[in-house]
């Protein structure tokens, strides 16, 4: 088996000096009714060419996002990815490295993450950021507990423009706890009134913008509101290429603020891994989750880098950790750093602009066809569209036409009466007759 | 007149008329080493004996620090937010954590005075 | 006679008082700067076309402020990582033997089945009619999964270990809840000796955690937690093996004794590579258990992540599995997403598939009847996913078996070559795939199980895990996995042989001062903690930089 370096008679050496018969003989602390005598029912080993085959199998019978026009979004975006980020995550130092607990020789790690959390500081103006999370929704109810923990309270209200599946997680965990949720209805067009939902026990507001909608909010109102009533104010974004074109939510007030990283150096990969940002003020510090990379010196007084405050976390204060975290995305990360070190400001501002400028285009194109509506007012590179009739159907009738045309709004809100909603998002990738094709294929789709 | 007494958990209270000064022992800052971090309570908040008073954390453990008698927080010592190191430097005098106001003084018969903490430490080596 | 040409036999280190150089690099050990010192705002290393102009539709939330974001042009942004790249230790230089990690060879096949565009370039949201080889991947891996642990159900969405610890644990909770007894049965046991993630999981749930002791010799007596056992008890969270790298001998009785007071057994898979093939956790009484696919199937470990942690459930929890599941019916494979779906289709049809392996009459996949809510946005760690099937196809049932075989022996290799100048901490008896040795052998020698570690890095290697668990003191953790040739393990030996006599010898400076050859020396942890900065700021730029001013 070629993983396995050890011959047999490497074994039989190794054996003998250990002093044992046999290998089972170090296995003999399980109970013996309990040891498997036979090989489980699986297939043997398979070389290289073989496995290959089946997975490539596998990977043809799915439609890959670059070979169509592609317009689905709803928290997972296609976006180009410089053929030198996967290169330098590729490398051995990086990828097949360990969590570094031995700073000396895993400075450029920790270097790494010290930049990824001053970029993700700077990019949603907060004055810390972390280590990073497992993803968007995670890091969300994250967020959720640590208002609790800092509050003394214990009811969250969620906008109706939160992400469902975000939503959920923060139900999920709530139910577990007996924490209150309030939950608004969708919000389709931001018309909620959210600052009246904000009372003396209301320990967090947790609000996206852009919304799963598409649409922005300025949350600046809000966060008065909340600072008023001593709660938190949650933002959270889920594409974070829009932060290069809109007002970052630390701007407007937010407290806590966490997002998808997705967009920035990671491809779809249908749902995962991603990489889970998450940065506050500066004194909710302390009760942050997960890892924290801290600037000191080393014994030479060198510059160096090392996980810090670390005593918040399960590996020190157990049951009484500020989360139970602990592996997080660290490599994902490490692409959202390269892929924007590679932007810069200038690039991601530019990258912004095309895909606002692409999604206004294809609304306008929109527009024109019959029976089909632009719900957003406001807007960065997503749309709600109303189509005559079934949105799931119509997404299934334009995939067999060649067009992923989107997300229909009643997979992510079955039963909500949205079942003519679909949302449509433009990015880079999608060229001027990606747009033209798509509208064409609509038009034909809701004719009949 | 002062009066410190000690507990098994390398807590001292140095009492003076109805309030005493709550810290660590200068054997417990040894034992945790460089002192980073200090979680004091508010004051005002009620204590009973052995509740949790404040966490003193170094940079590898996180310890907590009971309330060696009953008592009401009328004071903390809010230098250590700046400079946890006077922990180190001075646990039995500049790093004190909090003052009380003692509930009952009786509860001070159950710890132990200097000479009795001085024997415990010598057989805990 | 002193030899004086060509290169001195001994490394000579470059120390605190040693020559400097005009760079501040060490040979080959380059310093970099920050992005931040490097970069400029007005440089990209995209080629970006402006777009036309255009009527912004961001009504009042266009972006006013600068973002204060530097760019690197392409080549510098390469250079910038490789040079930090060339600072970290990895299992593709070295033996990286971190006990509960499972540092073992990541092998590049599985990364590049992971990229190709069928699995890496899907949304997660396509119609799922598109994504049929996606769903077949899943479900093909979840099979291998609950066929190796002899379970029932398999819950793939968690994201990490802790994760899928929340995620067996809150199926505890809704299995109570079901019951009526989430109210009154709050305790969990947690061994002393447990991963922090345990208790800590264990209270973001909503229980209590109740603390065993082990035995002399590192394993838990039923006796102890039969003694703990009543209608106030939700479950016990037990690593087996456990975290002193020790088969729960007991662990039958355990799991018998928890259920029969009405429990549940929730198990740490951290060190299934100890058993895989050897034995199912589902035979060992098993509830609920996650599976680091980025420690036993060898998915890289990233620097950190990301990792994924699949829920193995029995039957006893299998119907409370979280959304969203798989489903197999007269169409082929449906992802099912929501729990009202779940609900809507209350009855086991006889369209399911039967599992190739494990209890007969079960099915599979099997549905999650009352799913107990989310997790994560989306289904799971595809990308994780792929890997770990390509690494389990590789494998093969055989190699699987294979592997825990060698990586159980290399650890007792590593135990039997040391046994004589390290002590352990419950007496020389055969571990499973990591030894643990404490700090008893260094006793007023002056070297602290940390010194000895940063010798191991002047040495060329990475450290074993230091300071866990918590029962040994000064504790020594050594997992080899199976990864390792028997040259490999021998020079490990040799080096750990060598400092030993050192410290015997009562040369201290080997240690006290080490590492004095890594790319740093021992950091100032306790500066990092109280006066904590956390990013680069223009102002906070005062530490000295080690590179020449740009």
């Amino acid at each position: 088996m070629r993983y396995l370096p050890l011959t047999s008679e490497d074994r039989a050496d190794m054996l003998a000096r250990i002093g044992v018969g046999s290998i089972d003989d170090l296995f003999a602390e399980i109970p013996a009714g309990m040891r498997l005598g036979d090989l489980l029912d699986l297939p043997r080993h398979k070389g290289e060419l073989e496995v290959e085959r089946l997975l490539r199998g596998l990977a043809s019978q799915n439609v890959t996002a670059g070979s169509v026009p592609f317009f689905l979004g709803a928290g997972a975006y296609k976006h180009h990815i410089p053929a030198s980020v996967d290169h330098l995550i590729q490398r051995s130092e990086f990828l097949t490295s360990y969590t570094p607990y031995q700073p000396e020789i895993a400075q450029g790690t920790l270097q790494a993450i010290f930049e990824f959390q001053t970029q993700v500081a700077a990019l949603t103006a907060m004055d810390v950021a972390n280590a990073s999370m497992y993803d968007g929704s995670t890091a969300t109810a994250e967020a959720v507990l640590m208002a609790h923990r800092i509050t003394g309270r214990r009811e969250a209200v969620l906008s109706g423009g939160l992400h469902p599946h975000y939503a959920e997680v923060v139900r999920t965990t709530s139910r577990m706890t007996g924490d209150e949720v309030v939950t608004l209805a969708p919000d389709v067009l931001a018309r909620e009134d959210l600052c009246a939902c904000v009372t003396e026990a209301t320990s967090c507001v947790v609000v996206q913008s852009p919304d799963v909608f598409g649409n922005l909010r300025d949350i600046a109102p809000l966060a008065a509101r909340c600072r008023e009533k001593g709660a938190l104010l949650i933002a959270v974004f889920t594409e974070a290429v829009s932060l290069g074109l809109v007002k970052p939510p630390g701007e407007m007030g937010a407290d806590i603020v966490v997002g998808e990283g997705q967009s920035i150096g990671n491809p779809l990969g249908f749902g995962g891994p991603y990489v889970g940002l998450f940065a506050a003020r500066q004194q909710y510090l302390r009760q942050m989750p997960g890892r924290l990379c801290g600037e000191t010196v080393d014994a030479e007084g060198r510059r160096a880098f090392v996980l810090t405050l670390s005593t918040r976390e399960q590996h020190i204060k157990r049951d009484k950790a500020t989360s139970n975290i602990c592996t997080n995305s660290g490599l994902c990360a490490l692409a959202f750093a390269i892929h924007m070190t590679l932007l810069g400001e200038k690039g991601l501002r530019r990258l912004a602009s095309i895909n606002h400028a692409h999604t206004i285009d294809l609304a306008d194109r929109l527009e024109t066809v019959p029976g089909v509506e632009v719900l957003n007012e406001t807007f960065f590179n997503e749309l709600t569209i109303r189509v005559p009739g079934d949105a799931a159907d119509v997404v299934e009738r334009l995939a067999a036409r060649g067009v992923l045309g989107g997300v229909p709004v009643s997979r992510l809100l079955p039963g909500q009466g949205l079942d003519d909603l679909v949302l449509v998002a433009v990015t880079e990738t999608v060229s001027e007759a990606d747009r033209a094709a798509f509208v064409e294929r609509l038009e034909e789709v809701v004719r009949c | 007149m002062t009066t410190i007494r000690y507990t098994k958990d390398h807590e001292y209270i140095r009492v003076e008329g109805d309030t005493g000064l709550v810290g660590i022992t200068d054997y417990a800052q040894a034992q945790l080493g460089d002192i980073v971090f200090v979680e004091l309570p508010k004051v005002g908040k009620r204590l009973k004996r052995g509740d949790e008073a404040a966490v003193v954390e170094s940079v590898k453990a996180a310890s907590e620090v009971m309330a060696p008698v009953s008592g009401d927080v009328v004071a903390v010592n809010d230098a250590l937010e700046g400079t946890p190191g006077l922990v180190n430097a001075d646990a039995a005098g500049e790093g004190w954590f909090l003052e009380l106001r003692l509930t009952d003084t009786t509860e001070l018969d159950g710890l132990m005075d200097e000479a009795a903490y001085r024997a415990f430490v010598a057989s805990l080596d | 006679m002193l030899m004086t040409k060509g290169r001195p036999a001994q490394a000579v280190a470059l120390t605190a008082e040693g020559r400097r150089t005009f760079t501040s690099n060490r040979g080959l050990s380059i310093e970099e700067g920050l992005i931040f010192e490097i970069g400029r705002p007005e440089v990209t290393g995209v080629d970006l076309e402006e777009p036309a102009p255009f009527e912004h539709r961001l009504g009042a939330c266009e972006r006013e402020s600068a973002i204060g974001l530097p760019g690197l042009s392409e080549p510098e942004a390469v250079r910038h990582y490789v040079r930090l790249s060339q600072k970290n230790y990895s299992i593709d230089a070295g033996i990286y033997p971190l006990g509960s990690c499972t540092m073992k060879h990541n092998p590049r096949l599985d990364e590049a089945m992971a990229r190709l565009p069928g699995f890496a370039d899907i949304h997660p949201l396509q119609p799922q009619s598109t994504v049929a080889g996606a769903l077949e991947l899943i479900h093909e891996l979840s099979r291998w999964l609950v066929v190796l642990t002899g379970m029932e159900a398999v819950a793939m969405s968690p994201k990490a270990g802790a994760h899928g610890e929340a995620c067996g644990m809150m199926a505890i909770k809704a299995a109570l809840l079901a019951r009526g007894e989430a109210a009154t049965r709050r305790i969990v046991l947690v061994p002393e000796s447990a991963h922090g993630t345990n208790p800590a999981t264990a209270t973001r749930i909503g229980f209590e955690v109740r603390s065993v002791p082990a035995r002399a010799d590192g394993t838990l007596d039923v006796a102890e937690v039969k003694a703990r056992l009543d209608d106030s008890v939700a479950a016990i969270m037990l690593t087996n093996p456990n975290t002193c790298g020790l088969f729960e001998r007991d662990i039958a009785l355990i799991a018998e004794a928890v259920h029969e007071a009405g429990g549940y057994f929730y198990c740490d898979g951290a060190n299934l590579n100890a058993i895989m093939g050897k034995c199912r956790p589902g035979d060992l009484g098993v509830d609920a258990m996650h599976i680091n696919l980025h420690k036993t199937f060898s998915t890289p470990h990233g620097g950190g992540g990301p990792g994924a942690g699949p829920v193995v459930l029995s039957s006893r929890l299998a119907r409370f599995a979280p959304v969203p599941f798989l489903r197999r019916d007269e169409a082929g494979l449906q992802l099912v997403e929501h729990a009202q779906e779940a609900l809507d289709h209350d009855d086991l049809g006889p369209a399911r598939s039967k599992v190739v392996s494990g209890k007969p009459g079960s099915t599979f996949p099997h549905p999650a009847l009352e799913a107990f809510g989310r997790l994560t946005a989306f289904h799971g760690q595809m990308g994780m996913f792929v890997r770990a099937l390509a690494y389990m196809l590789s494998h093969g049932a055989d190699g699987l078996r294979q592997a825990a075989e060698d990586a159980v022996l290399s650890a007792n290799y590593i135990r039997a070559s040391l046994r004589d100048l390290l002590s352990q901490p419950f007496g020389d008896h055969a571990c499973m795939h990591e030894v643990l040795f404490d700090d008893h052998w260094l006793k007023g020698a002056g070297v602290s199980t940390l010194d000895f570690a940063k010798a191991m890095i002047d040495e060329g290697f990475h450290p074993m895990t230091i300071y866990f668990p918590l029962v040994a003191h000064g504790a020594m953790l050594i997992e080899p996995t199976e990864s390792e040739s028997k040259a490999s393990l021998d020079l490990f030996i040799a080096t750990i042989r060598d400092l030993a006599h050192s410290v015997r010898d009562g040369d201290t400076e080997r240690f006290q001062h080490a590492p004095s050859l890594a790319p740093r020396r021992r950091l100032d942890e306790t500066r990092a903690a109280r006066t904590p900065v956390l990013k680069w700021t223009k102002q906070g730029a005062a530490l000295p930089s080690p590179s020449p001013r740009r």
